[in-house]
């Protein structure tokens, strides 16, 4: 490490003490609930899809495995191979982009994010309205921006479902509370309606993306907290037992 | 059997210490419900050692491999999430079950003498214990591990001189890097757990020599029949060890609950910042610590150039208590001599530097509690109005900071004043509690103590 950039470094340091503000990603626009379900194999099935065949592209998941996800999913490795991996990957390989990152950084400037934990990082109600909130902006370089992450780098990845949608008039922030700040001028391949279950299927899945564990934890939680139950009714009766002679 | 025992007894110990500290100790026999949590507190301990061995045969302390290997675990290992879970639950368990279990020693006067070294070797297990969290938490190398870190050994900046050099001593770097996170692994793995065990160990033989309290105060070695044991006592074993394993079954109930259903907590266990990689160049949108330490964190904000003189007057106040209430001489012109160097040497420092004092005087000030009570009884039971509030108060100021420390210090989050102005009120209760307890303590009415403890 140079000299100068090890003062800047401190510097830097120093800078952000005790509490910085320029994290991206941040605004306080309101963030529509999505449901989450992670027990309807379909939906997660249908996000899947969607996942590999769009996000897949450019971003990787590399803390999963293809084999891992079709197991919890339910789909045959026959119809993994067949529909859901692309390029030279195998079975048990990691989920990476096929887009290498030097050519990420020169079309968008930064290299995508791995989404692996992103559903954990952002939460579910983020990606959700993020997914939903891209429109047109012509100032922005790549002709989009969003209003969950205002100057966001990625483009619209789903316009040809979505369409293309513009601010109603100029701001994220509707007049009215509920009411949509957007209204599409090139319609989609999707209408509304099917667009936001699509978005909500793909949240889901990213939401099981982020742990895979929660597959199996609710269920083994509810047996070991019966047995433990029980084990604390048996131990008090124990305990009774023992203290009777004392009163 | 009796010739095996017999054999092992003549070699070593083994009759003699089991019925010194379990068969024949004798235990007050109206143990409350506060009384769960120092047994709560050893379970704990064992199950983030186990855990932890476990961790630590996936875990990669490396900045490159450290945060992958995290989700490693959570995927790859089987019943890797569920070790994990056990670990960061644990983590913040462990510092539910130490904050009740130092509430119960502040009610019923568990710190006062012959207990005071008891209280010490607790307190020093306490600062053992956030050291460990600290060091634990840099170590998944997410976002807000790394700037928590980052945040934190820059404090050490702040002190005069030597503090620059210093947190760059501890960072072993300029700033946190791969040098800091080995180190930390190694402290949290090895050093720090090794100290805790041993002063786990000393607080047990210091527990033993001197018989627990009890929630009346009463020493209960005063009053022994025939053959010398206390007739309020019971042997810690059966009696005790039954109870104890029903209060673990029920907390493991809770715990498991926790691990399986809620892991996160709503953040409060694990920040969702955290499942973010440690980002040099972007740090999360608030900076804060785990929620054990967001009192302290509180108070270390608190403390700006404009409360510079609050503080001079609490070191005035502190001065003149002490100077009243040490007996000799030479105790006086100490207190007198040192309040006027921190006065003024608090015109010379920055507020900065003042703030990380006061953040550290915050723990330390609990050591000096079996020197800073005077009042004649033990417990909260027979104590009066002024004691009643004085901790009331306490307890409510401690909650209001820990709020304060998750919450940027210029928002409004209560009302009508910014939350830095909240923490400023707080920090002054928060220091009251301890410079005036002398006073308040020796002044509150007292009611009778019976001669038997009441069940």
């Amino acid at each position: 490490m140079s000299g100068a950039m090890k003062k800047h470094l401190l510097i830097f340091a120093f800078m952000v003490f005790p509490v910085a503000g320029f994290a991206a990603g941040g605004s306080d626009i309101h963030l529509d609930k999505v449901h989450i379900e992670l027990s309807n194999k379909s939906s997660l099935q249908r996000g899947a899809s969607t996942f590999v065949n769009f996000c897949l592209s450019c971003h990787s998941a590399s803390f999963m495995r293809y084999n891992r996800m079709a197991k919890d999913l339910d789909i045959s490795e026959e119809l993994l191979e067949e529909n859901l991996i692309f390029g030279e990957a195998k079975v048990g390989d990691l989920m990476i982009t096929t887009m290498p990152e030097e050519t990420a950084k020169d079309w968008f400037g930064v290299a995508p994010p791995d989404l692996s934990l992103v559903a954990r990082s952002r939460g579910p109600d983020w990606l959700y309205t993020y997914l939903r909130s891209f429109y047109l902006d012509e100032s922005s370089p790549g002709g989009w921006n969003n209003c969950v992450f205002p100057h966001v780098a990625m483009p619209h990845a789903l316009y040809e479902w979505q369409g293309s949608q513009r601010l109603k008039d100029g701001d994220c922030k509707p007049h009215e509370e509920g009411e949509s700040p957007f209204e599409i001028v090139i319609p989609g391949k999707l209408t509304p309606a099917e667009y936001d279950v699509a978005m909500g299927d793909l949240t889901n899945f990213l939401v099981y993306l982020a742990e895979p564990a929660k597959m199996v934890r609710y269920k083994m939680g509810f047996w070991i907290i019966l047995l433990l139950a029980v084990l604390s009714v048996l131990t008090y009766m124990l305990k009774k037992e023992y203290w009777r002679d004392l009163h | 059997m009796d010739k095996l025992l017999g054999w092992i007894d003549e070699r070593f110990p083994l009759t003699k210490v089991w019925e010194e500290h379990m068969a024949k100790y004798y235990a007050p026999k109206n143990f409350n419900f506060w009384y769960y949590f120092g047994s709560f507190a050893i379970l704990v301990l064992v199950m983030q050692i186990v855990t932890g061995i476990f961790l630590t045969m996936h875990y990669t302390p490396s900045a490159e491999e450290a945060f992958a290997s995290v989700e490693y675990i959570m995927r790859d290992v089987p019943f890797g999430w569920l070790i994990r879970y056990m670990h960061s639950t644990g983590a913040s368990l462990f510092f539910v079950v130490i904050y009740l279990h130092m509430f119960r020693g502040l009610i019923y006067g568990s710190y006062r003498a012959p207990r005071e070294l008891l209280w010490i070797f607790g307190m020093v297990i306490f600062l053992l214990l956030m050291a460990e969290s600290f060091m634990g938490y840099l170590l998944p190398w997410g976002d807000m591990s790394y700037w928590g870190a980052q945040v934190i050994i820059n404090l050490f900046g702040a002190i005069p001189f030597v503090g620059e050099g210093l947190s760059e001593w501890i960072r072993g770097d300029f700033v946190v890097s791969d040098a800091t996170l080995n180190r930390f692994f190694a402290f949290h793995v090895a050093l720090i757990p090794l100290l805790l065990a041993g002063l786990v160990f000393l607080h047990i033989v210091a527990l033993h020599q001197v018989g627990s309290n009890n929630p009346d105060g009463i020493e209960i070695k005063k009053n022994k029949d025939s053959e010398g044991k206390p007739v309020d006592g019971i042997p810690f074993h059966p009696y005790y060890t039954v109870k104890d394993i029903f209060g673990a079954s029920v907390f493991l109930t809770l715990y498991f609950a926790i691990v399986f259903f809620v892991p996160e907590l709503g953040g409060w266990f694990l920040e969702k910042d955290n499942f973010a990689p440690a980002n040099i160049l972007q740090t999360p949108p608030n900076i804060v610590p785990l929620w054990y330490f967001t009192p302290y964190y509180s108070i270390l904000r608190a403390v700006t150039d404009d409360y510079m003189i609050v503080l001079m007057a609490l070191v005035a106040i502190a001065t003149l208590v002490a100077f009243l209430n040490v007996k000799n001489v030479l105790g006086k012109m100490a207190a007198v001599v040192v309040g006027v160097g921190v006065i003024i040497a608090m015109n010379i420092f920055e507020a900065k530097f003042w703030g990380v004092v006061m953040m550290g005087m915050a723990i330390i000030v609990m050591f000096l509690l079996p020197w800073l009570d005077h009042s004649p009884v033990a417990s909260v039971r027979y104590r009066g109005w002024m004691f009643k509030t004085a901790v009331t108060l306490f307890v409510i100021v401690f909650f209001i900071l820990g709020y304060l420390g998750t919450v940027k210090p210029d928002d409004i989050s209560l009302f009508w004043y910014k939350n830095v102005t909240w923490a400023q009120i707080c920090l002054v209760i928060y220091f009251a509690f301890f410079i005036l307890m002398p006073v308040y303590t020796k002044l509150d009415k007292t009611k009778p103590v019976p001669e038997r403890v009441t069940s």
